[in-house]
């Protein structure tokens, strides 16, 4: 008796909760976002701020009237810098939550998991994060930087200053073995020489011996690519052994805020390319930096890749408006037009229609000695050419698959 | 480059790899060696001492009372993890594998949700000196004495004084030592509190050389588990020699072909000691007494 008195409660309980909640909400159905990104484990350093960017332009896209009239709901998952969880929620998020779109990943090696589970469901994704380029997918939006547009601008202007013997140190994954094919390309094309070349097991935190065979190789500057929190105690390392080499990087600083996190001098000398930073002092840059500070003033650092994730809603955002629709099919249209751009807090961005990567600008950050930050050169509209180089053309064909420039797209 | 450069920087390069293996190694060969405990929060002790050396030099302690502190914390979590949990679990070995590897994804997670994602590093101490074309990081020999001196203090400890006579016959023959007059429980719960405190030391002296996050523990974790299990059941005699051969090995495969052969060279150690000295390097050395 008691028992069913019980449950008829909890149902009513349960329905009246339903009934209140739809009232609340807008009364069109809610485009849903997935958010898959790591909020602990190895990476969430990184990633815990996209995490907040994605939210930070949902609820500004929701109080301005939301995405065509109805309302933005996100739908977040914790993928714990695992990729086996990346591939358990992606499932998760495609065939039950059945999301329109899914914000999707860190690593390559995360990215590299899901994908092929978003091309079996016909998903549509966006990776919102700098990488080591390649990726062409119709599935797949890509608005992080890539190598052609960090390193042709990194390298040579490293060369230029500080001479022509290049000793990479990178993470031995695909992210890490991708983009030092890139440096020693772009190395060799300006007339330099590698010193040398080591790939670090993601983990290792003992970097004695690394040191040593750099100090061997007597190069002129070290282009570091270590990733994940282990691998970043080498600059520490490095400073107290005295290596003191200035350092080129794709991913240092615009990513992990090691600059913030360890103590001067660790970092000086450290050049990175980057398309958004906090520190970037321009009227757009100083805004959206307000107002991630106003929603969320403990975040210990607004990065790149926030700021890929935030112009990512608004991208996609305009995409559904102008395509009428949350169909992948009909918003590739939308993208084949040629004119997808829009004006973010680092400059205007837009979307090649080949690749469906973004062109970005690139700002060259120098760490100095007590790991403040100035920017001597900036490129402005950097576009993401080498796959529409290469013969990777999404508007024309879907190969679905990452290219190197060892490998690349056949030729038709 | 002449020779005694050469031989300086692999002396130097296996002091540092011995430093790291018998440093991460040495709390789990008490607690895991010794006592059984097949302890996986290792790590997150490690971990601990680390926090709680930065944290309190950030408050404005030296280095060296930072990093005893951290040794100090992590000894009285220790005992409380082992008063909590462990204690009821010491005839289940299984089961404090579950219950070990709870508690550390719990301190991995609660210190991200408490602390955050990262703390502010503290600075290497000491700089560097030259020898030859390379320079070395000063901090580093100070590790490698470090390591010696608790291999030492362990060695002290355990044969030369009441108390480590005492948890080595409650280790050996519980029941025997209880009859005797022993607490057995406070000595188990002692010596567990050592194992983690060491461990906390172990974090502390890293800390100022690594990046302080709530997974740091993971990258001690694998080093000191093969440490303990080639080294076997004996502390002293265990982990010293077991710290030696890997770090051999390792140093001189990182040096030759760089970390991924070192990481390999390690692991093919491993297998192989374990394949030809089942009970590990101190049974080996030890089979005569037994």
């Amino acid at each position: 008796m008691t028992k069913n008195v019980l449950r008829g409660l909890r149902a009513v309980a349960l329905t009246g909760t339903l009934v209140l909640a739809t009232g609340a909400a807008f009364a069109q159905t809610p485009i849903k976002l997935g958010v898959l990104e790591d909020q602990s484990g190895d990476f969430a350093v990184a990633t815990i701020g996209k995490v907040h960017a994605i939210q930070l332009a949902a609820e500004e896209i929701n109080k301005a009237g939301g995405i065509d009239g109805r309302p933005l709901e996100l739908v977040a998952y914790d993928t714990q810098s695992d990729n086996t969880r990346y591939q358990e929620f992606m499932r998760r998020v495609l065939q039950r939550d059945k999301v329109d779109v899914v914000f999707a990943g860190f690593s390559s090696a995360s990215r590299e998991a899901y994908r092929p589970i978003v091309d079996q469901f016909n998903g549509f994704a966006f990776y919102n994060n700098q990488y080591e380029g390649g990726v062409c997918d119709g599935h797949m939006i890509v608005t992080g930087a890539v190598p052609e547009q960090q390193f042709s601008t990194l390298i040579p202007y490293m060369m230029e200053k500080y001479g022509k013997n290049v000793y990479t140190l990178a993470a031995d994954y695909n992210f890490g073995q991708i983009s030092a094919e890139w440096v020693r390309n772009i190395v060799k094309e300006n007339g330099g020489k590698m010193a040398g070349e080591e790939f670090i097991p993601l983990g290792v935190s003992q970097f004695s011996q690394s040191i040593q065979n750099i100090q061997k190789a007597k190069p002129d500057f070290v282009v570091t690519l270590l990733v994940g929190t282990a691998q970043a105690s080498y600059y520490e390392q490095a400073a107290s052994a005295n290596v003191n080499l200035p350092m080129a990087s794709s991913v240092n600083v615009g990513q992990g805020y090691e600059h913030k996190r360890f103590k001067p001098p660790s970092l000086k000398d450290m050049y990175v390319t980057t398309n958004y930073i906090e520190e970037i002092d321009t009227p757009a840059s100083k805004a959206f930096y307000t107002k991630f500070k106003a929603k969320f003033p403990n975040e210990p650092y607004v990065n790149q890749e926030a700021e890929n994730s935030y112009l990512a809603v608004y991208l996609y955002k305009q995409m559904v408006e102008r395509a009428k629709s949350t169909k992948r099919e009909d918003i590739r249209k939308v993208i084949a037009v040629g004119d997808v751009c829009m004006d973010a807090p680092e400059g205007k961005v837009c979307i090649d229609p080949k690749s469906q990567h973004m062109s970005h600008t690139i700002y060259l950050a120098k760490v100095g000695a007590d790991h403040s930050i100035s920017f001597p050169k900036v490129w402005e509209g950097i576009k993401p050419y080498w796959l529409g180089d290469a013969g990777c053309d999404l508007t024309k064909k879907d190969p679905m698959a990452q290219y190197t420039p060892s490998n690349p797209p056949p030729k038709p | 480059m002449d020779i005694a450069t050469h031989i300086f920087s692999a002396l130097y390069q296996f002091g540092d790899a011995f430093a790291f293996l018998v440093l991460s190694a040495c709390g789990l060969a008490v607690i895991f060696g010794m006592m059984g405990v097949i302890n996986l929060a290792h790590g997150e002790f490690i971990m601990c001492g680390a926090y709680v050396t930065a944290s309190t030099v950030h408050l404005g302690l030296p280095l060296p009372l930072a990093i005893l502190a951290g040794a100090i914390v992590a000894a009285l979590v220790g005992a409380l993890v082992e008063l909590v949990v462990i204690r009821h679990l010491y005839d289940r070995p299984l089961d404090t594998i579950v219950a070990t590897w709870g508690l550390s994804l719990i301190a991995t997670q609660g210190t991200l949700i408490l602390v955050g994602s990262s703390m502010a590093g503290v600075g290497t101490p000491f700089g560097s000196f030259q020898v030859g074309e390379y320079s070395y990081s000063i901090y580093r020999l100070v590790l490698f004495a470090s390591a010696l001196g608790v291999l030492g203090g362990l060695y002290m400890l355990f044969n030369w004084t009441r108390f480590g006579v005492l948890a080595r016959a409650t280790i050996q023959v519980p029941h025997m030592a209880a009859a005797l007059g022993v607490d057995t429980r406070l000595i188990y719960s002692l010596t567990f509190a050592c194992g983690a405190g060491l461990a906390g030391l172990a974090g502390g002296l890293y800390a100022p050389t690594m990046t302080l996050v709530p997974t740091m523990g993971a990258t001690f974790i694998m080093e000191a588990f093969v440490t303990v299990v080639i080294g076997g059941a004996d502390v002293f005699l265990g982990t010293a020699p077991a710290g030696a051969i890997l770090a051999v090995v390792k140093s001189v495969m990182t040096s030759w072909q760089g970390q991924l052969f070192g990481q390999i060279g390690l692991l093919v150690a491993v297998i192989i000691v374990v394949r030809v000295l089942p009970k590990g390097i101190s049974g080996f050395l030890l089979r005569e007494r037994t």
